[in-house]
């Protein structure tokens, strides 16, 4: 589903070069749930946003479902992402100007849909993590768990083949935590949705079929 | 989608209330300005009251003489208009008057200021003057040079008091001659300055005699009316063709100029060939629209950068979730205009508080400032300007911004 070749990233200042990522080679298949661990700033994240088309590699290619992405203008990369990729962040990254609901919504504003199948489908996301009677609330008005469940909807409501989740977990107490892991096992065992997560947590990472493990941007495990 | 963007953008604009005022402030404010001022030339180019027969008049007012040292522009001298401007065959009518003149009387030991001006009697029948009460100079009357006059509503009150008894038959003193009023128009703003006149009289009272100055230049301008305004070019080039064949007066002059101008090219003629007052006029009021927008615009720039930088964990997520950065810029500038069409509202109005303040303090005598389509029509078409400009700019190096840049602000 993600095949990643010798990617290398590397941040250039007037006065010096940081290797993220030195030669990393990964295969995902489709409907795997793959964790990536590592200490702190051994490129977990970076290496989790070249696969979701957020950064670009400094070297390497990327194939995701059968596509080389490489020479994506931004646009086909939007739509590409659009329609491929679902993103869950430590931070949730909701606009809290707006309601649930229209958080759900937002991916599907992307697309050619109307206004009344993007309120069909964004409920259901809803239901489907437990959260269908707070759609009128603002996202200040509701704890870190039922946050980070509103931007698993978002994720899953335009039906993405794959879900990169940064450290779904990280700002919540266990007991939340494991809330969070288990509708994103769920949704990796009753949807087939591939997921690549990145956590801190050992724990939560056997829970997963596969573990990567980056040490200073390169892969030892 | 529209429905959205317009949610966030009333959120965005409650959330920073500040931010908002001083945007709002800015854009209402100025657009005041320039709501004002274009009441204001609205109402001096495009009210024609008296002269409503625009379309198919053509004013004579100037003659200029140019040497290779000197210049001399004036208007014309009344044997001018009979020698020449009389002798065009297109116009049906030629209106003639003079410039005003002003002379001081006593009333109860009350000095008033009466600006007077000559006309002749074709001047009546071109010009579409509003009577209040009695009937303009007859031709009869002009030609036997009768000490009749035509006074405005404002003189009317001015030296007769302001009951309401009728002022025809009573005499005017002016210049130490009584005339006799025969009718009362509604006044004019003395920004119509080549018809504005407290009293007309007629132009074969006049005090120097009319043909005795065979030059060209003098005080006196003519309306050539033509049957209709498809007769208008016609007239145009008929008159070039008198001027150019004018004989030039004096050895020190080698060019002479004199225009059959529309209305419009007639008000804001300069006196000076070489400097159009057309130029002059458009560019004048470019520049005073441009500096007035110019530091709002600036300043609702940069609070509009300020504003989406904030912003940018929501510009990251919408990259992320498939926004492409075109969809981004579009989202702000409708923002942007949902932003500047609410000035523009609060515009509208403090724009109408403010020309009743102006008319009601009488700044300019007989000239009412009105909120009327076209004014309504630049406001749209300023706040559209206004919403672009300061929208596209910062809408466009936010598209720009790195989305794991903007995640992690």
């Amino acid at each position: 589903m993600i095949r990643l070749q010798n990617i290398e990233k590397v941040y250039r200042t007037d006065t010096i070069q940081t290797l993220a990522l030195n030669s990393i080679n990964l295969d995902i298949e489709k409907g795997e749930f793959l964790s990536i661990m590592g200490p702190s700033g051994c490129g977990k994240s970076t290496l989790l946003n070249i696969m979701g088309l957020l950064d670009m590699p400094s070297k390497g290619s990327i194939n995701i479902d059968s596509q080389v992405t490489d020479n994506f203008s931004d646009k086909q990369l939007a739509a590409f992402r659009n329609k491929k990729l679902g993103f869950i962040f430590q931070s949730y990254h909701l606009i809290n100007d707006l309601q649930v609901l229209d958080n759900v919504e937002l991916p599907l504003l992307y697309r050619d849909t109307t206004a009344k199948e993007r309120k069909q489908l964004a409920t259901e996301a809803l239901e489907k993590v437990g959260l269908s009677n707070r759609i009128k609330h603002f996202p200040t008005q509701l704890s870190g768990g039922q946050r980070q469940r509103v931007a698993i909807a978002r994720a899953i409501v335009g039906r993405p083949e794959i879900i990169l989740a940064d450290e779904p977990t990280g700002n919540l107490d266990s007991a939340m935590g494991n809330e969070i892991m288990d509708i994103l096992l769920q949704l990796n065992r009753d949807e087939g949705t591939t997921i690549v997560m990145v956590t801190h947590d050992e724990h939560m990472a056997k829970k997963t079929h596969r573990l990567v493990r980056l040490f200073d941007g390169s892969q030892v495990q | 989608m529209l429905k959205n963007y317009f949610k966030i953008a009333i959120a965005v604009l409650r959330r920073r209330k500040f931010f908002t005022f001083i945007s709002l402030f800015g854009i209402s404010f100025t657009l005041t300005i320039l709501l004002v001022m274009t009441a204001f030339i609205d109402k001096v180019v495009n009210d024609n009251y008296p002269d409503k027969k625009r379309d198919r008049s053509l004013y004579i007012s100037h003659i200029e003489l140019r040497g290779k040292e000197s210049m001399n522009s004036s208007g014309l001298s009344y044997s001018y208009i009979s020698r020449f401007v009389n002798k065009m065959k297109t116009p049906v009518k030629i209106a003639v008057s003079s410039g005003f003149g002003s002379t001081n009387t006593y009333v109860n030991n009350r000095k008033i200021v009466i600006n007077y001006k000559y006309a002749n009697a074709a001047f009546w029948e071109v010009l579409d003057f509003e009577f209040v009460e009695g009937k303009p100079i007859s031709r009869q009357q002009t030609d036997n040079a009768e000490r009749v006059t035509v006074i405005s509503e404002d003189m009317k009150k001015e030296y007769f008091g302001d009951d309401n008894s009728p002022a025809v038959g009573k005499y005017i003193e002016a210049d130490n001659i009584k005339y006799r009023v025969c009718g009362v128009v509604k006044s004019l703003p003395i920004t119509s300055y080549t018809l504005y006149s407290d009293i007309y009289l007629p132009i074969t009272t006049s005090k120097t005699k009319l043909d005795a100055d065979k030059g060209y230049m003098g005080n006196y301008s003519a309306i050539v009316l033509a049957e209709n305004s498809s007769d208008v070019p016609k007239m145009k080039k008929e008159y070039d063709n008198i001027v150019a064949k004018l004989p030039i007066p004096g050895k020190e002059w080698d060019h002479l100029y004199s225009h059959a101008d529309t209305y419009i090219e007639g008000y804001v003629r300069t006196g000076n060939e070489k400097s159009s007052g057309m130029v002059y006029a458009f560019t004048a009021i470019t520049l005073f629209a441009l500096f007035v927008m110019l530091l709002p615009t600036l300043n609702l720039v940069n609070v509009n950068i300020t504003r989406i930088m904030e912003r940018s964990s929501e510009i990251g997520v919408r990259k992320a979730f498939g926004a492409s950065s075109k969809t981004l810029v579009y989202q702000f500038i409708v923002e942007n205009l949902i932003l500047t069409f609410l000035g523009g509202i609060i515009g509208v109005v403090l724009s109408v508080v403010v020309m009743y303040f102006i008319n009601d303090a009488e700044l300019i005598a007989n000239l009412n400032l009105s909120l009327n389509f076209t004014v309504l029509a630049y406001a749209l078409f300023t706040c559209m300007f206004f919403g672009l400009l300061s929208g596209v700019y910062p809408a466009w190096r936010m598209s720009k911004l790195n989305i794991v840049l903007a995640l992690k602000a």
